[in-house]
C-alpha cells in the first residue's frame, strides 16, 4: 500500500483526536422505545427515543449503532450508524433525523410509535469547542445538519455566537431551522434551487464571517465539496476546524477495521478509524473521498 | 417479521433446571477456560470492554497481528450478502513490537486468557513472530494460516496440508505456549490439513475462518469490496463449518474450536454436538455486541434443562452411530455422489 498507517487500537492516549479534552461516556447497548417518529419531508424522518443511560448523555458530534428493524422487503443484517440529533439527559431522550436511503433506513422507518429497538452508543469523539473561542461558523448540508445542530446548541450554551450556513437542495430539505434560530444563531440559507449554495457564494459568506471576526472556529459536516472549500479558507486565514466524517461501519467500536479513512498529517497519509477515532476529525487533516 | 438476527425467535433453551449448577469450564488442551465461549480473532478488540465484561468470556482473542507494519485492503472493506457479510479488511497491522508493547499489557488487567493471532508471509517469519510472543500475558498463540485475502489471489497455507505441516512444524519448534491452528474453509480437504496440522505440534484447531466470495452491485456493475474479493462471515457460514468441525474432529485428538456464524446458544450447541470443545463468536459481536453472554448463558440453560452435568459434555455427544458417516470423510467422492 506504500502508506504511513496509524491504527489506534489501544490505550486513548496516544490517539490524536482533536477533542481529547470531551471524555465520552462509556458505551452501552441499550433499548429505546420509540416516543414519536415524524416524516420531515419526502426524505428526512425524525425518530425520538426513550432510553436509559448511557445513550441520553451523547455529546454533539457523537453517533449510535442503531439495530433497523426487518421488513418483508428489507432485511439489513448489520447496524447503521446515526449521529446524535439531540439528547436530553433530564427526560432520558434521544433524538435522530435521518434520510432514507437503502436497506437499512427503510428499515429503521419502518418502526413504529411504542415500539423498542436496540441502540448502541454514545460511540466516537465528538465536537470539542476551544474554551477560547468567542463565536464559531457552522457549514452543512442536507443531513449533515442535524449533527451540526447538537454543536450550536453546545455552543450557545457556552455563550459562543454560532452563525449558521444552511445548505440543500430546496426549501422543503433545509433541516433545524428552528433549531438554530432558537439558540439566536445569525442563519444564512443557501440552497441549488436559487443558485445561491454555490461555492462561491458560500466562500462568500464564510470571507465575510471571517472579516467581521465572527469566525473564531469553523464546523462542517455533509458535503465534500463545503468540506473542501472550509479547509481552504481555514488554512488561507489561520482559522482551525473540525469536520464530522462518514464511512461504511460494522462493529462501531474500533474492533474491525472497515471504517478507515486516510488522512493528511504532516505530510504523511495515516488511515484512521471514523468509529473510534472520530467520527470528528481536525479539519485540516481531513481528505474528500 | 422474524428477525434472524436477535434471539428472540429462538426457542427457550432453559426452562427448568438449575443452570447455575452447570460446569461451564471447557478444557483445551492444559488450558482450563472458564466456558467455552470467546470471541473470532478480528471481531473483538478493548472497545468492546465497556459494553461486555471481559471477565465473563471464556477466552480474549486478538485481531491477528503481522511482524510488519502492514496497512490493510483498500475500502469499502465490507459489505452486507443477505443475513451475513463479505470483509477485505486486510490485515492492518502496527506490527508485532508494537502488539507486545501495548496490546498484550492492555489485557493483562484481566484474569481471562489472552489468544494472540498472528499471521505471517513465511514459516520463517510465522517463527520469528511466535518466539516474539513469549511475553507475560499471551497465554495462547493462534496461528492464522487461513486468512483468506491476505495473499494473491486468496493463497493461503491452509489450503493445503503440505505448506500446513511446513509452517506448522517451524512455529511448534519456536514456542512451548500452547498453539492454536486455525484453518480455512478454502480447501478441497479440511480433514487432510487438519491432520497435518495435529501432526505437525498443533495443540487445537479453530475451524474456522471467512470462505473467500464475491458481491456485485448490479447497479454500477462494479465488486462491491474494494478488494474485489472477500471471506463471508455470518449465519450462512455455519452449516459448512458445523460439517467441517465434524470432519476434523474425526480426523484429529486434538481439541476443536468451532467458528462460523454463531449468534445463539442454540448455534454453540451444534458445533459442541459436531465434536468441537469450545466456540467463536464473530461476525454476531457487530450485529449484538452482547451476543458472547447470551451463548454463555443460553449454554448453561441448555444443559440445566437437559440434565447435562458439564458443559464440556456436549463435545461430540452427536448421535449418529447408526448414520453410514464413513463417506463423507472424503469431500470428492461425497460430492460426486451428492450431485450423480
Ligand atoms: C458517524 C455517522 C453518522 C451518521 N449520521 C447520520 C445521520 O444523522 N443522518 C443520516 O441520515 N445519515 C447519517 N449517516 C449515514 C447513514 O449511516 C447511512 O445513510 C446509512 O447507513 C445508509 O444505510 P442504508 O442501508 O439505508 O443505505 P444503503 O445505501 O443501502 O447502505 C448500504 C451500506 O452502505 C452503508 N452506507 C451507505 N451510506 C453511508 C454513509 N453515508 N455513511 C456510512 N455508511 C453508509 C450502510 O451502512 C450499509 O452498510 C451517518 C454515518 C456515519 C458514519
Ligand atoms: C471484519 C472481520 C475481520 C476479521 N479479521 C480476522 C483476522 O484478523 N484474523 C482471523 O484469523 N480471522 C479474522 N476474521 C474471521 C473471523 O475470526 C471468523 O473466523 C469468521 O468471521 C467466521 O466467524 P463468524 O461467522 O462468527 O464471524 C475476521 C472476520 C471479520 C468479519
Ligand atoms: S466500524 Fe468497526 S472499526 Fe470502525
Amino acid at each position: 500500500m506504500g502508506q504511513t498507517i496509524s491504527l489506534q487500537t489501544v490505550s486513548p492516549d496516544d490517539a490524536p483526536s482533536p477533542a481529547a479534552a470531551v471524555l465520552p461516556a462509556p458505551a452501552a447497548d441499550v433499548l429505546g422505545v420509540v416516543v414519536s417518529h415524524v416524516w420531515l419531508n419526502d426524505e428526512y424522518r425524525h425518530l425520538v427515543l426513550e432510553a436509559p443511560e448511557p445513550a441520553p448523555l451523547a455529546r454533539a458530534g457523537q453517533f449510535f449503532n442503531l439495530e433497523c428493524p426487518h421488513t418483508a422487503e428489507d432485511k439489513p443484517y448489520l447496524r447503521r450508524p446515526m449521529s446524535l440529533y439531540r439528547a436530553d439527559p433530564a427526560n432520558g431522550i434521544v433524538e435522530f433525523l435521518y434520510k432514507v436511503t437503502g436497506v437499512g433506513t427503510r428499515g429503521l422507518a419502518s418502526i413504529k410509535v411504542g415500539r423498542t429497538m436496540r441502540l448502541l452508543g454514545p460511540l466516537g469523539v465528538g465536537f470539542s469547542i476551544d474554551p477560547a473561542a468567542r463565536s464559531i461558523v457552522v457549514l452543512g448540508r442536507g443531513v449533515g445538519l442535524a449533527t451540526l445542530a447538537p454543536l450550536a446548541e453546545l455552543a450557545a450554551s457556552r455563550g459562543v455566537a454560532v452563525t449558521a450556513i444552511l445548505s440543500a437542495r430546496t426549501p422543503a430539505t433545509v433541516m433545524s431551522v428552528d433549531r438554530f434560530a432558537a439558540i439566536g444563531a445569525r442563519i444564512e440559507i443557501v440552497l441549488d434551487s436559487d443558485g445561491s449554495s454555490d461555492p462561491a457564494n458560500v466562500e462568500r459568506i464564510l470571507r465575510a464571517c471571517a472579516a467581521e471576526g465572527r469566525a473564531d472556529a469553523f464546523y462542517t459536516c455533509g458535503s465534500n465539496r463545503l468540506m473542501l472549500l472550509m479547509q481552504r479558507l481555514g488554512r488561507e486565514l489561520s482559522i482551525p476546524g473540525e469536520v464530522a466524517l462518514e464511512q461504511q461501519m460494522a462493529c462501531g467500536l474500533g474492533m474491525c477495521f472497515c471504517c478507515v479513512r486516510n488522512f493528511s498529517v504532516g505530510g504523511d497519509i495515516e488511515a484512521r478509524r471514523v468509529c473510534s477515532e472520530g467520527p470528528v476529525f481536525r479539519l485540516d487533516e481531513a481528505m474528500p473521498w | 417479521m422474524v428477525d434472524a438476527r436477535t434471539d428472540s425467535h429462538v426457542p427457550a433453551l432453559g426452562g427448568g433446571g438449575d443452570a447455575a449448577a452447570v460446569d461451564s469450564r471447557v478444557r483445551i488442551g492444559d488450558l482450563v477456560l472458564r466456558n467455552p465461549v470467546m470471541p473470532a480473532s478480528g471481531t473483538f478488540a478493548e472497545g468492546l470492554a465497556p459494553v461486555v465484561p471481559f471477565e465473563r468470556l471464556g477466552a480474549l482473542v486478538t485481531k491477528t497481528v503481522t511482524p510488519e507494519l502492514r496497512g490493510g485492503n483498500p475500502t469499502p472493506r465490507v459489505c452486507e450478502v443477505g443475513q451475513g457479510m463479505l470483509n477485505s479488511i486486510g490485515i492492518p497491522s502496527k506490527g508485532l513490537d508494537y502488539f507486545v508493547a501495548h496490546t498484550v499489557p492492555f489485557y493483562r488487567q484481566f484474569s481471562t486468557p489472552l489468544v494472540a493471532s498472528i499471521s505471517a508471509p513465511s514459516a520463517d517469519a510465522f517463527a520469528a513472530g511466535v518466539e516474539k510472543l513469549a511475553v507475560p500475558g499471551v497465554a495462547v498463540i493462534e496461528a492464522n494460516i487461513s486468512c483468506p485475502n491476505i495473499e494473491e489471489d486468496g493463497k493461503a497455507f491452509a489450503m493445503d496440508p503440505r505448506p500446513t505441516a511446513q509452517v506448522v512444524a517451524r512455529m511448534r519448534r519456536a514456542t512451548t505456549l500452547p498453539l492454536w491452528v486455525k484453518l480455512s474453509p478454502n480447501t478441497g480437504d479440511i480433514a487432510s490439513v487438519a491432520r497435518a496440522a495435529a501432526d505437525a505440534g498443533a495443540d487445537a484447531l479453530v475451524v474456522g475462518n471467512t470462505i473467500l466470495a464475491m458481491s456485485i452491485d448490479i447497479e454500477t456493475f462494479r465488486p462491491r469490496l474494494g478488494n474485489v474479493m472477500g471471506g463471508l462471515s455470518g449465519p450462512g457460514l455455519k452449516p459448512i463449518l458445523v460439517r467441517m468441525t465434524y470432519q476434523c474432529a474425526r480426523a484429529v485428538s486434538i481439541p476443536i474450536i468451532g467458528c462460523g456464524g454463531i449468534a445463539t446458544a442454540a448455534d454453540a450447541i451444534e458445533y459442541m454436538l459436531a465434536g468441537a470443545s469450545a466456540v467463536q463468536v464473530g461476525t454476531a459481536t457487530f450485529v449484538r455486541p452482547t451476543a458472547m453472554l447470551s451463548v454463555i448463558d443460553g449454554l448453561a440453560a441448555f444443559c440445566a434443562r437437559k440434565g447435562i452435568a458439564r458443559v464440556a459434555d456436549l463435545t461430540g455427544a452427536l448421535h449418529d452411530t447408526d448414520m453410514k458417516v464413513e463417506a463423507h470423510d472424503h469431500d470428492h467422492d461425497h460430492m460426486s455422489e451428492a450431485v450423480s
